[in-house]
């Protein structure tokens, strides 16, 4: 990032007229327990960690707003999973025909509980959490055009970010560390290749639907094996340069929710290939006179390459049930199980959390990598069950 | 005199004289009819929104809300609520567009993704954060999201009051029936009591401190709201109102979602 772009900002928030300013988040204490020993060398079977996320946020009297979004996290197992991220460092200029979004942004794109397929635009930090929902600040310029017949979104994207993966001392990695040091891109901009988006996006009655073409480097790497220094091997992700459309909708009707994502993608590997996830959501709302509602939910996850695809979900069934209590405390429970369809395969997860007073949350997680075939995508994690402690202080 | 108008008084003297014969749910459905047309006009408003929801051993949690409404010509309001606290769910918010008649639609911005969610609105009885508000409570009031009948006339908290029973007429209700009191002179709502799918009292709430805007619209400062069956209670506190701010469409989209925190 250059320098002189905090230094804009920094001049915007000290001489503009603010409405309010504001500054909030979280820190977080997490312990992670992995139930089986580490298959991997330099494995550990045991880590905790440090969390800071901070946002500050601006006001503007025109309704335009700043906001800046820190992140650091200290682990004790695996030294490439302390890292610091800006996760967001925006200025959203609001006039009433359009908005700008200039600086580092997060973008959110999809309607899918299990996978997020679509989502493009910001790099995923892997080392956060297996589920990519983590994501890397992306620099970018965001045109948004809301209309009566829809919103167009343009995205010029000047900066490619990688892919985090864990280190020698982290669990749920490949057999190999991948050597992030020396990243292979298609593009001789290697990182600084321009690339851009262009969205449109609207909801007529209970359809929500959008549709999208992104051309640029692609998210999710490749893998080349390479050797280093010492003549080791290596795995080294490759970034090559992709066509990608998109297109994700929702329907609502009731207590049902249907979805549908899916994507063309041409350019990584020799064939094109396309991908999609689709399901439902439905909800039992105040069951047994409780006021507690159960939603469950169900979703097919495919991917037409098949065995040579570099997700789990090449053709895999999720379902799930998300309890949530809608007590003061906001209760709730999740649990989930991707089942391959043609393999014993599956991954269960169940979640908990619950708030203490009025700053502290728990919440609890494990992650079961269960009957994993050689040849499975998650075969490398077969080992890494684990359960995951977190005490979040919100200010 | 012109001949149609004479047709106009004629036809205006036998409406008046069939208003003497009207039946309760007729002066129920005019009296919510009467309240509505009051209610209509305030165009746009923004207001703070604190909740202090308390258990039966007095135990106290409190949310932070913003609101901001705009009154939609001939359907339902629209409406963005944005929590504050607790902080967990700070910059989490509600985008509403409220129906006259059927389901309202309803998107949910999750701000941990910054993911706006389409999510079902069926869900009326559902407690509003944890609190004794249910959805249903808090939607915007529109005259055909009820029938009505006209109950008695008396007084109320020093006012002489309309009450009226109101029979929810969408689906998913968590009421059979509320019964609500209402001044004579500026039907303002002083207290409703709601009625459980069993017919059995669930929760009254009370309309308090209420304030005249722009010259001419009432709204409660307070509400108080109990549940008669468990001893928990919530109290509502509006604050900071602004009116006519001159808010459109564009403030109430899934972009203006994404920025509200």
């Amino acid at each position: 990032m250059k320098p002189i772009l905090p230094i804009l900002f920094l001049a915007l928030i000290l001489f503009s007229p603010a409405e309010s300013h504001e500054f909030s988040g979280e820190i977080s204490a997490e312990a992670r327990v992995f139930v089986n020993d580490a298959v991997q060398p330099g494995q550990k079977d045991r880590s905790s960690s440090l969390k800071f996320e901070g946002e500050y946020n601006h006001k503007f009297e025109g309704g335009s707003v700043v906001n800046v979004v820190p992140f650091f996290r200290q682990d004790s197992a695996d030294s490439r999973r302390t890292h610091f991220d800006l996760r967001e460092m925006n200025f959203v200029w609001v006039e009433d025909a359009f908005e700008l979004r200039m600086g580092v942004g997060k973008v959110f794109w999809g309607v899918a509980e299990f996978q997020h397929l679509v989502d493009v635009i910001n790099q995923t930090d892997l080392v956060e959490n297996l589920d990519f929902e983590d994501k890397l600040g992306q620099p970018m310029v965001n045109l948004s055009l809301a209309r009566d017949w829809g919103t167009v979104d343009l995205f010029l994207l000047p900066y490619f970010r990688e892919r985090t993966f864990p280190g020698e001392g982290g669990r749920l990695r490949f057999g190999q560390v991948v050597d992030t040091a020396n990243p292979v891109f298609e593009s001789g901009a290697r990182q600084w290749r321009q690339d851009w988006a262009v969205r449109y996006s609207h909801f007529v009655g209970d359809w929500d639907f959008g549709l999208y073409h992104f051309m640029g480097t692609n998210r999710d790497p490749s893998f080349l094996r390479g050797t280093d220094a010492e003549g080791k091997p290596t795995i080294l992700p490759f970034y090559e340069t992709i066509n990608q459309t998109g297109l994700d909708v929702s329907l609502v009707q009731g207590s049902w929710l249907w979805k549908l994502e899916g994507l063309h993608r041409a350019g990584q590997g020799d064939k094109d290939y396309v991908a999609w996830t689709g399901g439902f959501e439905y909800t039992f709302f105040g069951i047994f006179d409780s006021g507690l509602d159960l939603g469950v939910l169900g979703e097919w996850l495919y991917d037409d390459r098949g065995s040579f695809a570099l997700t789990p979900f090449e053709n895999d069934v999720g379902t799930g049930l998300r309890l949530a209590f809608n007590d003061v405390q906001s209760t709730e429970f999740l649990l989930g199980w991707v089942q391959d369809v043609a393999s014993p395969a599956r991954l269960v997860f169940i979640e908990f959390s619950r708030r203490f007073g009025e700053h502290f949350k728990l919440n609890i997680e494990t992650r079961l990598f269960l009957s994993q075939p050689k040849n499975d995508f998650l075969f490398s994690v077969r080992d890494d069950d684990l359960i995951q402690l977190e005490i979040e202080y919100h200010f | 005199m012109k001949p149609f108008v004479v047709l106009l008084a004629l036809f205006a003297a036998s409406t008046a004289d069939f208003a003497f014969a009207e039946t309760p749910e007729e002066k129920g459905l005019a009296i919510a009819s009467e309240k509505d047309r009051r209610d209509n006009g305030f165009g746009d408003f923004t207001a703070e929104m604190t909740m202090v929801l308390r258990n039966k051993h007095g135990q106290e949690s409190r949310r932070e809300m913003r609101n901001k409404t705009l009154e939609v010509l001939n359907d339902g309001d629209k409406s963005l609520v944005v929590f504050g606290q607790p902080r967990d769910v700070k910059g989490t918010a509600l985008l509403n567009f409220s129906h006259k008649t059927g389901l309202d639609d309803q998107w949910l911005f999750l701000p941990a993704l910054r993911r706006v969610k389409r999510i079902s609105s069926a869900n009326k009885s559902g407690s509003f954060m944890g609190s004794e508000f249910a959805y249903e409570d808090i939607t915007s009031e529109e005259v055909e999201k009820y029938t009505y009948k006209w109950l008695r006339d008396e007084a109320f908290a020093g006012q002489e009051c309309f009450v009226l029973e109101r029979y929810p007429a969408y689906k998913n209700s968590g009421y059979t029936r509320q019964v609500v009191w209402m001044d004579k002179a500026e039907y303002r709502i002083f207290k409703i009591d709601y009625y459980d799918r069993k017919n059995s009292l669930l929760k009254t709430v009370l309309y308090k401190n209420h304030k005249k805007y722009l010259d001419q619209y009432w709204y409660p400062d307070e509400m108080f709201m109990e549940n008669r069956q468990t001893g928990k209670s919530t109290l509502l506190i509006w604050g900071k109102y602004n009116f006519r701010l001159g808010l459109t469409d564009g403030d109430f989209n899934k972009n203006s979602l994404k920025r509200v925190r």
